[in-house]
């Protein structure tokens, strides 16, 4: 049996300490294993964690009950302090003490607190041992956050698995052609963070796979991985992209938004990390049709493997870090834009596909419909965005730049071009973003226009765009040759059924809740536990890639705690 | 199966050619018009300004008597239907509102009858492969552009007829009886309204996009249901002419007649003589009459 140190704090004369302790006591009166604390100076404060230190210490405590108000921070704070004063911190709880207003009476209040006594007299001691806390992380998601964060792990000597839904690492920042405010090309930024990574002697990538489900806790999660069927034996495959060339399937591709064909074994770019083909089974001959076999004829190494199945594997770590980035919000479920059947209109990620070196137009500006070169180009800012109507009411923080660096790049390619932007307001607040903007506007001759797009339809091979000025108050009417629409940013699909499985909390949009806004930005609810880019909310690369190194450092932080164990 | 049918003021009108045929058409299909007794004007705008209780006061006088003879209300006017059905959903959903109108109006009425319109009997209670079974006459695909305007379909919150940038039940019931649909961009369009009134040119711009846009996509004759929308692409034509030389002219068919005519009605009681442009010529070079 344990002894209790109970600590009425007094930061809220609104709460715990509205009441008399010695009435509030009379549920435990008299036990010689709970010793209360009554009149603790705001406990989240320096006197009030020494009068605790000297609480424990005179009575030689070893579980701790602190009743506040404000329980989500102070709970992180006091567990950490135990485990420095060498107390078990799973032995700890912050208790909510519901406020005057909302009306908890004493009776209840004694009763909240009896019961948490009683829950943790019964508590069991960690059987967490030192020895045997893995120092050793997961990374879910592969994209430049993932990518980000398990370098600075690897790099500070911690073993990582860094696990991807797709066939090959580098997710979204792989589709895109260049990034503001620098226009410098997003490939040849990430391919060789990609390749570090895929060389790295500590990192060990998972790809194609998903996690299964996690168990565990800090120090000690077991993370149960499935690896889905490739079709291709990567053990056996050399990477030499024949399989490719002759397969006889051209279907819509999602890595090139659906504007440029794939074919049924593909890898997602030339420099894939790792570099290994996946068989798409709902569109491949042999599998739809039960005739084909071309790549297993062609395969010099014989690595096709038609009756793969799906594996697992199950690992131990000490960390997690979710870095499961965004989706864009489906232009097919926006009615006013044609719900996706517009010909020409496209969104933010297929126009990165269109000007990108390694699209499907080589990087020229062709629009899809009859491969003519667009010279009216509409861009809308805010599709789907700050809608809270109709769509999500949050601001998705890139599509302002991005459409700019759209408009611009058009400009570069398309001399004789004219590009419109229909605006709500310009959200450039990152170091250079004004400037880039401006540069557009001033140099490049953008034409800004501030107001929203009420229709877009087909005409006579244009896309008519539909809008106000609202500056001059006046209806815009356009005939595009192409529209491309800023859709909102949401989380990839499947977050929230991963966020379960984590015992994490997402929000009613599927973003991931951090613990705290502002000072654990990258920490979860879960100890161990961590969150990082897109996955939390929508943001540009330079702020994902600060989140992927802070969500490291935390878990690198977490790690040094533990010096004895492997 | 019998229906409590609001006319409105401009069926018993101006618009018998789009009530008549209704009438008519629903025998044939099996069901009763049973017109609501002591009707009175809708007020013929739903009242924009939170406070306007009065303007209130007409459809939720027309709601509390269709209670009293039954469980719902049928129109085949569009503007009819947009103002009862509002008034409707907003006596179901704002409590402190529905006593004022009640204490108001000296009734006591809680949101409960059903407001249809004429298009949903027939597409959800007969159902379109019945009116397609019941055709006497065929229409040849006729290319006929569905006109929805606004007030069936917007706002979609309270109307809950049909997708509001996209609907297809026009579409759904052109095809039960043999014409062919015409999608055109600007089928969900605002006709002018009562623009006509105060600034006719403005109306006459509207209906000119309107039309133009059907005749470019192929349309022989263009359907609404709307007798507001009907005045300003049907009778407004002379105008639209007198500014376009070169606009060739188009007919505006109510639905109701294109049923009718589906069906086999007299042409005395499909009254095409009330519309503004001539259809005759048309069904006529058709082998329809």
């Amino acid at each position: 049996m344990g002894r209790i140190g109970l600590v009425l704090c007094t930061c809220d004369p609104e709460g715990i300490s509205r009441f008399d302790p010695e009435l509030l006591a009379d549920g435990w009166k008299g036990r010689k294993d709970v010793l209360t604390l009554a009149h603790c100076p705001p406990a989240c404060s320096e006197s009030g964690m020494k009068a605790i230190r000297a609480f424990v210490e005179r009575n030689d405590l070893d579980r701790m009950l602190v009743a506040c108000s404000k329980p989500e921070l102070f709970g992180r704070t006091l567990k950490k302090t135990l485990r420095q004063w060498g107390l078990d911190p799973s032995l700890s709880e912050v208790l909510a003490i519901p406020l005057a207003s909302e009306g908890q009476d004493l009776q209840e209040a004694s009763k909240l607190l009896s019961n948490a006594i009683e829950e943790m007299q019964g508590r069991a001691p960690s059987k967490r041992r030192e020895t045997s806390f893995r120092k050793r992380a997961m990374v879910i998601g592969g994209g430049i956050t993932g990518i980000t964060a398990s370098i600075d792990l690897g790099n500070a000597g911690y073993e990582v698995l860094l696990v991807d839904r797709l066939p090959s690492i580098g997710g979204r920042m792989l589709q895109l052609s260049e990034t503001f405010p620098t226009l410098d090309c997003a490939q040849c930024t990430l391919t060789p963070k990609t390749v570090e990574t895929g060389q790295h002697p500590l990192i060990r990538l998972i790809t194609y796979a998903e996690v299964e489900s996690v168990s565990g806790e800090v120090g000690n999660f077991l993370v149960k991985i499935r690896k889905k069927a490739a079709y291709v034996d990567w053990e056996k495959c050399t990477g030499c992209g024949l399989c490719q060339e002759k397969c006889p399937s051209k279907v819509p591709s999602e890595f090139e938004r659906g504007i440029g064909l794939g074919k049924a074994i593909y890898t997602l770019s030339p420099q894939a990390v790792p570099n290994k083909p996946v068989i798409n089974r709902e569109v491949c001959r042999y599998f739809t049709k039960g005739k084909c076999r071309v790549c297993e004829k062609i395969c010099p190494v014989g690595a096709i493997d038609y009756e793969q199945e799906d594996s697992f594997i199950e690992e131990r770590v000490g960390a997690i870090i979710v870095a499961t980035g965004f989706d864009l919000y489906p232009k097919e479920e926006i009615g006013e834009y044609g719900y996706g059947d517009v010909p020409d209109v496209i969104d933010g990620l297929a126009f990165e596909r269109l000007n990108s070196a390694s699209g499907p137009t080589a990087g020229e500006i062709r629009r899809p419909s009859d491969g003519r070169v667009p010279k009216e180009v509409v861009f809308i800012q805010c599709v789907a965005s700050r809608d809270p109507e109709r769509y999500m009411p949050y601001c998705s923080r890139a599509c302002c730049m991005y459409t700019a660096k759209h408009a611009r790049l058009y400009k570069h390619k398309v001399h004789d071009g004219n590009a419109y932007i229909f605006y709500m307001d310009i959200r450039s607040m990152g170091k250079g973003y004004e400037e880039f903007i401006q540069q557009g506007i001033e140099e490049e001759g953008i034409l800004y226009l501030r107001g929203r797009v009420s229709r877009l339809f087909r005409d006579d091979g244009h896309v008519v765009v539909w809008g106000v000025d609202t500056l001059t108050g006046k209806k815009v009417e356009i005939a595009a040759d192409m529209v491309v629409l800023a859709t909102a940013m949401i989380p990839s699909r499947g977050v929230t059924e991963l966020a379960e499985k984590l015992g994490i909390r997402a929000d009613e949009y599927g973003f991931l809740t951090e613990a705290q806004w502002k000072l654990y930005p990258v920490e979860t609810g879960v100890e161990g536990i961590y969150l990082a880019g897109c996955a939390q909310g929508p943001k540009d690369i330079a702020d994902t890639v600060a989140q992927g190194g802070a969500a490291a450092s935390k878990v690198q932080a977490l790690f040094a705690q533990y010096r004895n164990s492997s | 199966m019998e229906y409590l049918y609001f006319p409105g003021c401009t069926l018993y009108t101006k618009a018998q050619n789009l009530d008549a045929a209704g009438r008519d058409c629903a025998k044939i299909l099996g069901f009763e018009l049973k017109e609501l007794t002591n009707w009175t004007c809708c007020g013929a705008a739903f009242p924009l300004a939170k406070d306007n209780i009065m303007a209130l006061a007409p459809p939720a006088r027309i709601l509390a008597r269709a209670k009293e003879e039954g469980s719902s209300l049928t129109t085949l006017c569009s503007v009819c239907f947009n103002v009862i059905k509002r008034t409707n959903e907003l006596i179901k959903g704002d409590e402190e509102k529905r006593d004022k109108i009640n204490t108001f109006i000296e009734m006591d009425y809680q949101g409960d009858v059903q407001v249809l319109h004429y298009l949903e009997i027939l597409k959800r209670e007969i159902g379109f492969d019945t009116v397609k079974a019941t055709l006497k006459k065929d229409l040849q695909g006729m290319k006929v552009a569905p006109f929805y305007g606004c007030m069936l379909l917007r706002p979609f919150e309270e109307m809950q007829f049909d997708d509001k940038e996209a609907p297809t039940i026009f579409e759904d019931f052109l095809e039960a009886i043999s014409c062919e649909p015409v999608d055109f961009p600007y089928k969900i369009e605002c006709c002018g309204a009562f623009q006509s009134v105060g600034a006719p040119e403005v109306a006459t711009e509207c209906a000119y996009a309107i039309l133009n846009s059907a005749l470019k996509n192929g349309a022989e004759a263009v359907t609404t249901t709307c007798p507001l929308c009907q005045f300003n692409i049907d009778s407004m034509q002379r105008e639209i002419r007198e500014k376009h030389n070169d606009f060739p002219g188009i007919p505006i068919i109510y639905f109701t007649q294109l049923l009718g005519l589906a069906l086999g009605l007299p042409i005395e009681t499909l009254d095409f003589q009330r519309n503004d442009v001539d259809p005759r010529p048309l069904l006529k070079a058709k082998g329809l009459l």
